[in-house]
C-alpha cells in the first residue's frame, strides 16, 4: 500500500515538474508567466519559513527582514557597485544567513509569543534601515535597474523566458534541499523540538543548537528568494521588507500547510493567483480574504497539504482497521 | 556505583525543594523513591537528569561528573528519562517517536542531510533499527505504524519507555510510570521494569503505586519536604516510623494497593 503511495507521489512529482517545464511554452502572456515566476519566489521564501516555523515550531515574524537582506545585498551590489550577479547572489545567501545566525543567538534566548515579538521587532528595524539609509539602499525611492542575470555558457537570461527557468531551477533545488532535510535526522531533531522541547531534550538533542541551525537555514533560503526577486522585479522600494511582507508568507503556509512539502509551494501558487483574481475589488480583497483564512485555520489547520494527508491516510487506514478487529477508538472516530 | 549524588539540592525562592541529598543506584538493580506529593521526587529527577542546575552538591554518573551538564548532555552520558505526563507526540506514529532518540548516538550534520551523504543514509537506517527493537523489546512492536494519540495510555506509556531505551542509556528514570492505568497493566509495566534489569539496564522510578514498589525496588529512598528521610530494602521502609508518620499526614497518598 506505502510502496503504490510512493510511486504515484513520484508520478505526481513528474507531471508537476513537466507541467512547470512546459508552461513558457503555451503562456505566451508575459503578464501571467510574471505571476508565475512571482508565485516561485514566494514558495522560495515560503520554504524557509517552513524550517523554523513548520518543521520546528518557531514563530518567526523576521522573514520578511532576512527576504529584504538578499534582495537589497544583490540591490545594492549590482546597481552601486557595478557587481555581476551570480556572486551577488551568493553574498546575499551569506549575508542573510550570517546575520541570521547572529540574530538568533540572541532570539532564540527568548521562547513562544516572546520569540515571536523579538523577532517582529528585528523584522521592523531591518525595514527601517532600509528605509531611512538613503545614502546606501535608496531610502524611499528604491534601487532601480537591478539587472537580469549574467550569461551561464551557453545560456543566456534576455527574456522572461529564461528568468522563468532561472527561477524554477531555485525552486526545485530548495524543495530538493527540503525534503533532503525534512527526511533527514536533523529533520527529526527539528520535529522533535516542534512537537516537544522537553522530550527532545531527553531524547538528547541540544535544543538551543538545533533551533539555531533551522533560524540559519531559513534566513539563507529568504536571502535566496530576496536575491532572486531582486532580479526578476528589477526594482526595490523598502516596502517590500516591511512586516506586512513576513505575514504574506505566513498566509502561504498557512493556506499550504505548515510542516509539509508541499504546503508552500501550493500556499504560494494559490494566494498569488487568487490574490490577482480578486484584483478588481482592490482594497476588499482582504475583506474577503481574512474570514476565508479563518475558516481555513479552524477546518484545516494544517493547510491544504495536511487535508491531502488526511484523506490519504482515512483510505489507507480503512482496510487495515476491518481486519484487526479489537480497538480502541481513534480520535477520528469519535469525532 | 553506577549513580551517584552527593549533596544534592536546590532552592526556589527561599524554599529548599531538595535539600542535601545523598542517593546512590548501583548497577543492575532498581531504585525507587517515594513520598508524599511535592516532596521533591519530580524536582529530584530533574536535578539528576540536568533539567534543573542544582544550587549544591555533586551528581556522578559511572563516576563521570554531570553535575552542570545541560540535559541532552546527561543523555549522551547514559541517562534517560521518561516524564509523568506521556508527552509523545500524538499525530506521528509509534515508530516515528521512537527513531529520534537514537539521534544522539549519531553523527550525521546538516550536510549529511542536504547531500545525503551515506553516513546519513546509514544512521538513518541505524536509528530506525534501533527504534524497532526497542519498541519490540517494550512489546508494542505491532504498533509501531500506528498513530500514538489513536492507542491506549499503557501502550504509550510503553513507547515512552522505549523512546528513553533508544538513547542506550546506562539508567532510566521513569516518573511514575504506571499513572493512569490499570492493576493489570500495572503488573504488565512491573514484569517490563524487570526485563530491563535483566537485560543490565539500571532503573530509578518514582512512583505511588506503593504494590509496585514494594515488588520492584531493592531499594527505596524516602523524601519528605525536600529531605531525605529514609533509605533502605522495602521490608526496612514499612516498618519505618518516620515514613509512616510523613505519610500519615497526607492520608490519600499510597493507600491504594499496599
Amino acid at each position: 500500500m506505502q510502496v503504490l503511495s510512493r510511486h504515484w507521489r513520484k508520478l505526481a512529482l513528474a507531471v508537476v515538474l513537466l507541467v512547470a517545464l512546459l508552461i513558457p511554452l503555451f503562456i505566451d502572456n508575459q503578464y501571467l508567466l510574471g505571476l508565475i515566476m512571482l508565485a516561485y519566489i514566494w514558495a522560495i521564501a515560503a520554504y524557509g519559513l517552513n524550517v523554523l516555523l513548520g518543521y520546528t515550531g518557531q514563530l518567526t515574524l523576521a522573514h520578511a527582514g532576512f527576504f529584504g537582506i538578499g534582495a537589497y545585498t544583490v540591490g545594492i551590489l549590482t546597481v552601486n557597485y557595478g557587481f555581476p550577479f551570480w556572486p551577488s547572489l551568493l553574498l546575499a545567501v551569506v549575508f542573510a544567513s550570517v546575520l541570521g545566525f547572529l540574530i538568533g543567538i540572541f532570539a532564540l534566548r527568548t521562547q513562544n509569543e516572546y520569540f515571536a515579538i523579538f523577532t517582529l521587532g528585528v523584522g521592523f528595524v531591518i525595514f527601517l534601515v532600509i528605509e531611512r539609509w538613503e545614502s546606501f539602499t535608496g531610502g524611499s525611492l528604491g534601487l532601480i535597474g537591478v539587472p537580469y542575470p549574467e550569461g551561464l555558457g551557453p545560456i543566456q537570461f534576455e527574456g522572461p523566458e529564461q528568468l522563468y527557468y532561472l527561477i524554477l531551477a531555485f525552486l526545485v533545488l530548495t524543495i530538493y534541499v527540503a525534503a533532503s532535510i525534512a527526511h533527514s535526522l536533523v529533520g527529526r531533531s527539528f520535529i522533535a523540538i516542534r512537537n516537544s522541547p522537553d522530550l527532545a531534550m531527553a531524547a538528547g538533542i541540544n535544543v538551543g543548537r538545533t533551533k539555531q541551525l533551522a533560524f540559519t537555514i531559513s534566513t539563507a533560503i529568504a536571502g535566496l528568494s530576496g536575491g532572486l526577486y531582486a532580479t526578476y522585479i528589477g526594482f526595490l522600494g523598502p516596502a517590500i521588507v516591511n512586516v506586512p511582507t513576513t505575514f504574506e508568507i505566513l498566509l502561504y503556509l498557512l493556506v499550504g500547510g505548515m510542516g509539509s512539502l508541499s504546503g508552500p509551494l501550493i500556499g504560494a501558487f494559490l494566494v498569488t493567483t487568487i490574490f490577482e483574481y480578486f484584483q478588481q475589488f482592490e482594497a476588499y480583497r482582504l475583506v474577503i480574504f481574512g474570514p476565508v483564512v479563518i475558516l481555513l485555520i479552524i477546518f484545516f489547520p494544517r493547510g491544504l497539504a495536511g487535508l491531502w494527508g488526511e484523506l490519504e491516510a482515512r483510505v489507507r487506514r480503512s482496510p487495515e482497521k476491518e481486519a484487526e478487529g479489537r480497538e480502541e477508538p481513534s480520535r477520528e472516530e469519535v469525532r | 556505583m553506577l549513580l551517584k549524588t552527593e549533596g544534592l539540592g536546590i532552592t526556589f525562592g527561599g524554599l529548599k525543594a531538595v535539600d542535601a541529598v545523598d542517593f546512590e543506584v548501583e548497577r543492575g538493580t532498581v531504585a525507587a523513591i517515594i513520598g508524599p506529593n511535592g516532596a521533591g521526587k519530580s524536582t529530584f529527577f530533574n536535578l539528576v537528569s540536568g533539567f534543573y542546575r542544582p544550587t549544591s552538591g555533586h551528581v556522578t554518573l559511572e563516576d563521570e561528573e554531570i553535575t552542570n551538564l545541560p540535559a541532552h548532555r546527561t543523555v549522551r552520558s547514559g541517562m534517560a528519562r521518561t516524564f509523568q505526563t506521556t508527552n509523545l507526540f500524538k499525530e506521528s506514529s509509534a515508530l516515528d517517536n521512537v527513531i529520534v532518540g537514537h539521534r544522539v548516538r549519531t553523527r550525521s550534520n546538516i550536510f549529511d542531510a542536504i547531500f545525503r551523504t551515506p553516513r546519513s543514509r546509514r544512521e538513518n537506517r541505524q536509528c530506525r533499527d534501533r527504534a524497532m527493537e526497542a519498541l519490540s523489546f517494550v512489546g508494542v512492536d505491532h504498533l509501531a505504524d500506528r498513530t500514538v494519540g489513536s492507542l491506549p495510555q499503557e501502550a504509550q506509556k510503553r513507547i515512552s519507555i522505549a523512546l528513553a531505551l533508544a538513547t542506550d542509556p546506562k539508567i532510566v528514570l521513569l516518573d511514575e510510570p504506571a499513572a493512569g492505568v490499570n492493576n493489570e497493566e500495572t503488573q504488565g509495566l512491573m514484569d517490563l521494569i524487570r526485563k530491563m534489569v535483566e537485560h543490565d539496564y539500571t532503573v530509578c522510578l518514582v512512583e505511588h503505586k506503593m504494590g509496585m514498589i514494594m515488588g520492584l525496588a531493592d531499594k527505596i529512598m524516602v523524601l519528605n519536604y525536600g529531605q531525605k528521610i529514609a533509605e533502605g530494602p522495602p521490608e526496612e521502609i514499612q516498618a519505618d516510623e518516620s515514613v509512616i508518620e510523613a505519610y500519615l499526614g497526607a492520608e490519600e497518598e499510597g493507600e491504594e494497593d499496599a
